[in-house]
């Protein structure tokens, strides 16, 4: 079994299909008796737990710059709006960049309807029991989305503050959304995310007027857990904040589109 | 959960590598600032590796306390959380340089 991704166990689906079919050996037999191995030692090992998701990821990114494509990551409890801010941002920039999505969930493929009405494609990855996407995972989607090259990628990982942040997948930037119907102290109780993160989107900020949500008091604990972190204060329903994050996504995509400019004239 | 089975594959790669059939301890190192509780690692370990090479292995885990580098006043402190304050000048800009770390150290194996 491969116990990165779950394949052999049937539990991870692709729009609805099973992931996947390469074989993975490693599984060893607990009763195979060696003669004159059974004596005890000690083995050095000093491996990160997350080294081969690591090395996925960065294949993933290695795949990305070569093809100037710029991925982002959204990450945030359930609820925040994450589906309804990547239609919004969607419907913005569609005319200008060809856009594809995949997106996270346990179960449903509620969420890649949604994108796909749109007109954009989008791949349902279905976690199972899973708490997050890896970078396994997303490799397979990227392979199966057909990238354009110069693209911008949106993975819509699964609604949890906790598991995605350990996780990287190879993306430019993890993006959490945090709403106004959430407490203010989500940034010191979950302090892993948005230490992870590099932009913070407060969203539902059209509800402000009925909540009793402290705006500065939320920003100045995300700055402890992480001072660089860029706070944009966005309503995805009513489009409020919209044109900055829109600006900000395009200026990350032209920048790594010209990278792949310059690595290419580095090349001739 | 994800974690422990990612435990298991590490354990059980070195052990077609390095010729072992039974794990009688583990030792991990698990830094105070990672994502990992202590109690839940053990359980889902115990989960994850029963009916395998390593179904009697002893999960010890080795405390790494937190520490981090102000960006400010460049100074070295034990960190405790992500959202400590630096405590000679109150910068909250931390950089960590221990304690992120989950990485299986040694084995005992047969």
């Amino acid at each position: 079994m491969c116990t990165m991704c779950g394949c052999g166990t049937g539990h991870v689906h692709m729009n609805g299909k099973i992931l996947h079919d390469h074989n993975h050996d490693s599984a060893i037999d607990a009763h195979v008796h060696v003669p004159g191995m059974n004596e005890s030692r000690r083995v050095k090992i000093e491996q990160a737990i997350l080294a081969k998701n690591d090395r996925y990821a960065q294949e993933n990114r290695h795949f990305l710059a070569g093809h100037g494509i710029f991925m982002l990551n959204l990450v945030s409890s359930p609820g925040s709006g994450k589906t309804t801010l990547l239609v919004e941002t969607i419907k913005v920039l569609q005319d200008t960049l060809p856009i594809a999505v995949i997106e996270g969930d346990q179960q449903t493929d509620h969420d890649a309807m949604r994108i796909r009405a749109t007109g954009v494609p989008a791949l349902q990855i279905n976690t199972g029991k899973g708490c997050h996407l890896d970078a396994h995972m997303v490799g397979h989607a990227m392979e199966q989305l057909d990238l354009r090259d110069n693209s911008l990628l949106f993975v819509e990982n699964v609604g949890n503050l906790v598991c995605p942040a350990g996780f990287d997948l190879g993306e430019a930037h993890k993006v959490v959304i945090l709403s106004v119907t959430e407490g203010e102290d989500k940034p010191l109780k979950y302090p892993d995310m948005f230490h992870a993160a590099d932009v913070m989107l407060l969203n539902k900020c059209d509800l402000l007027p009925y909540l009793s949500f402290d705006v500065e008091q939320v920003i100045e604990y995300a700055h402890r857990v992480n001072p660089a972190l860029q706070v944009m204060n966005i309503s995805a329903t009513e489009g409020s904040g919209l044109q900055q994050w829109v600006d900000w996504i395009k200026s990350g995509h032209r920048r790594m589109t010209r990278q792949v400019v310059t690595a290419e004239k580095t090349t001739l | 959960m994800a974690l422990a089975e990612n435990m298991l594959q590490i354990i059980e790669e070195e052990a077609a590598e390095q010729s072992f059939t039974q794990v009688s301890t583990v030792w991990m190192e698990v830094g105070r600032l990672s994502c990992v509780e202590k109690e839940a690692l053990q359980f889902c370990f115990s989960a994850v590796t029963d009916g395998t090479i390593a179904q009697q292995a002893k999960l010890e885990i080795i405390d790494i306390e937190g520490w981090g580098r102000c960006m400010q006043c460049h100074c070295e402190m034990v960190l405790n959380t992500l959202y400590d304050a630096c405590p000679s000048c109150g910068n909250y800009a931390i950089k960590v340089i221990a304690g992120d770390e989950m990485r299986i150290k040694e084995l005992e194996v047969e």
